[in-house]
């Protein structure tokens, strides 16, 4: 099946920019509105997007079904483990205070890894769970 | 600074579950996903058994999440109530892992076996995460963790009604949970706080100006924990739920799930409003118990009429948290030792009782009363196990369900309310019909087809069940673990209410 030029066009024209705007939104996310579930949700979107243009079978090459299982406990293992290394060098459980030089960047780096595993988590689930349906009925 | 062990046991006791659930994820065979699980699971007791030995030393512990101060940050508050429960859930998972080896790979398809595992070390973190909390809103995040995770457990179960199971146990979980964090979020706007302790300390002066919304804000945390905990008449989603899903998905969340709940509720109940506003004139206990006698007597005539022992054991969980609430509803010294310690014993018998029919399905295909005629002559020591369960069930002297139904007649009695009493003996004969309708198929009836063909489990499936049922008896004579720590927790609870 041939699809519409302009749609295809238009889709792949798009693309680039749904990422930039989830990045934007996972970095700004300490600043304004947003954050790594927001973002993960939009990166999701662009898969998703590209699956109902291209269809599943393209939309598993660039981002292959085992990558995405593995995406959905990744996320939470570095949200837990930057937990951890807090606990490992002296303070509480998710005290980012130690993981560099001083406390305010500490802290800074402890939610930016936090986020960064948010991000692989929501946006891997959101990904498996287009997969699960789409496969649903054949 | 160092990493010191016993100071972080608090946070140890939520994250090493956690990271072996997500570790789970990531395996592929079923059995290294095992050997991950009970790894963890036998870590847990050590952990609350230490958090309980410090609490009985040195009184609460308080762990403030992130460095932040509470009410600000999340606290993590142990004291001898929630050691306790902490202590009752993670042992008694960590005696029915041995069995879940053979049991899951019996009924659990190859390639689902490692998420099943990842699936219950989440639950798991959940329940210990709601016990460990001292922070409402936490509690509520780690309530969703253990219940979606409870949910994927349930539709795992071999039979396809499992789904449509695990479906209505999703809607009724979620209007619990919805309810449960609308009363947190009045109480939030009463008080502006979510850290337990400190709502407690603020309700008191609020409730003068606020009363009203307090009291919507007792009446929706209780409906939804009560969903949770399956009180009756709110108990329909749990007779499926733990009819149709995997043999230890079932006594794993029998022995923990609405124990947990029921922790919650006692939290609730006498840690927050008992503290600031009287539970005598809001009357909640007295349609508590209302309900819990309900619970007993209805539940457990739908168990004698049930013939796939799974329901038929449900039906008697219900019944028995009726036993449980009814302690909490009379709220005095004795009611509420009596319903702590049920929560405890209850805990061990019901497990036992629901391994021992985990094995029962793996040896015999069939959990079908009619079907099982003479399968106490085949399985004998997995039957001797479910008499000894069944006989502390019913409260017979010398186990331990006759420890926990003396206290809650001992309650009864200090409020001088004897026909109480004579309820709790009336239902316990209801209880000596059910279990004594099994014990009568299987040993004093032929041999059916089903059962010719089976004998007693392998020793790592029948250990577990022998240890539980051993422990019936033990908590029969030795209260000292059992009701005398569940009697130091009333005490502390009845001695703050106002």
């Amino acid at each position: 099946m041939k699809l519409d030029l302009i749609l295809r066009i238009g889709v792949k024209f798009l693309l680039p920019f749904v990422l930039l705007f989830a990045l934007y939104v996972q970095f700004h996310g300490e600043l304004g509105p947003g954050g790594g579930f927001q973002a993960g949700v939009i990166t999701a979107g662009m898969v998703i997007l590209y699956a109902i243009m291209f269809g599943v079978e393209a939309a598993k090459r660039i981002a292959p079904q085992r990558l995405v299982e593995v995406m959905v406990p990744l996320g939470v293992l570095i949200y837990a483990g930057t937990g951890v290394a807090g606990l490992l060098l002296g303070k509480n459980f998710l005290d980012y205070s130690v993981l560099a030089h001083d406390p305010p960047h500490g802290r800074e780096l402890g939610i930016f890894l936090v986020e960064l595993g948010v991000l692989i988590t929501v946006s891997g689930t959101m990904t498996a769970l287009f997969y699960a349906f789409s496969e649903r009925g054949r | 600074m160092r990493f010191d062990v016993v100071q972080h046991l608090p946070a140890l006791q939520v994250v090493i579950p956690l990271l072996g659930a997500v570790l789970a994820a990531f395996l592929r065979r079923g059995i290294v996903a095992w050997g991950l699980a009970s790894v963890v699971t036998g870590l847990m007791p050590l952990i609350a058994g230490g958090l309980l030995w410090q609490v009985l030393q040195a009184g609460p512990i308080s762990y403030h999440l992130g460095g932040w101060p509470p009410p600000w940050g999340i606290e993590y508050r142990v004291d001898v109530l929630n050691a306790f429960v902490l202590l009752l859930v993670s042992a008694v998972s960590a005696v029915m892992m041995p069995f879940a080896r053979r049991s899951v790979a019996f009924e659990i398809e190859g390639d689902k076996q490692a998420s099943f595992y990842s699936m219950y070390l989440l639950c798991l973190t959940g329940l210990l995460g709601i016990t460990i909390t001292g922070d409402a809103f936490n509690a509520f995040v780690f309530l969703e963790i253990s219940s979606l995770s409870t949910y994927v457990l349930i539709a795992m179960g071999r039979d396809r009604r499992a789904l449509l199971a695990a479906y209505q146990y999703l809607i009724m979980g979620t209007i619990g949970a919805t309810f449960y964090v609308i009363g947190v979020g009045l109480l939030y706007l009463v008080t502006g706080s979510l850290n337990m302790v400190d709502i407690a300390s603020r309700l008191g002066p609020a409730s003068a100006e606020h009363f009203r919304p307090i009291v919507v804000a007792l009446a929706f945390l209780t409906v939804g924990v009560s969903l949770k905990l399956a009180l009756f008449p709110l108990h329909v989603w749990l007779p499926n739920a733990y009819a149709f899903a995997p043999s230890f998905a079932t006594a794993f969340l029998a022995a923990t799930a609405t124990k947990v709940a029921v922790y919650l509720f006692i939290r609730i109940f006498f840690s927050i409003f008992g503290i600031a506003v009287s539970l005598e004139s809001l009357r909640v206990c007295d349609v508590l118990l209302a309900l819990s006698v309900a619970a007993m007597f209805i539940a457990s005539v739908l168990a004698v009429y049930e013939q796939n022992l799974k329901r038929m054991l449900a039906y008697s969980s219900v019944a028995q948290i009726g036993y449980i609430t009814f302690g909490i509803g009379l709220a005095n010294q004795n009611g509420l030792t009596g319903g702590a310690v049920h929560l405890f014993n209850h805990a061990l018998m019901k497990g036992a009782l629901f391994l021992a029919l985990g094995a029962v399905l793996y040896r015999a295909g069939t959990v079908k009363l009619a079907e099982l005629g003479g399968i106490g002559r085949r399985m004998p020591l997995t039957f001797a196990a479910f008499v000894i369960a069944g006989l502390g069930i019913i409260g017979t002297p010398g186990t331990a369900g006759f420890i926990s139904k003396w206290y809650l007649a001992l309650g009864a009695l200090d409020q001088g309310r004897w026909p109480l009493v004579f309820l709790i003996v009336a239902s316990s004969l209801i209880a000596l019909v059910y279990i004594g309708r099994v014990v009568e198929v299987a040993y004093f009836r032929a041999t059916s087809e089903a059962a010719e063909k089976a004998s007693d489990p392998p020793w790592n499936m029948l250990v577990p069940i022998l240890v539980l049922a051993v422990a019936t008896v033990y908590f029969g004579f030795f209260t000292e673990l059992s009701a005398g720590i569940a009697a130091k927790a009333a005490q502390t609870l009845i001695g703050g209410l106002k």
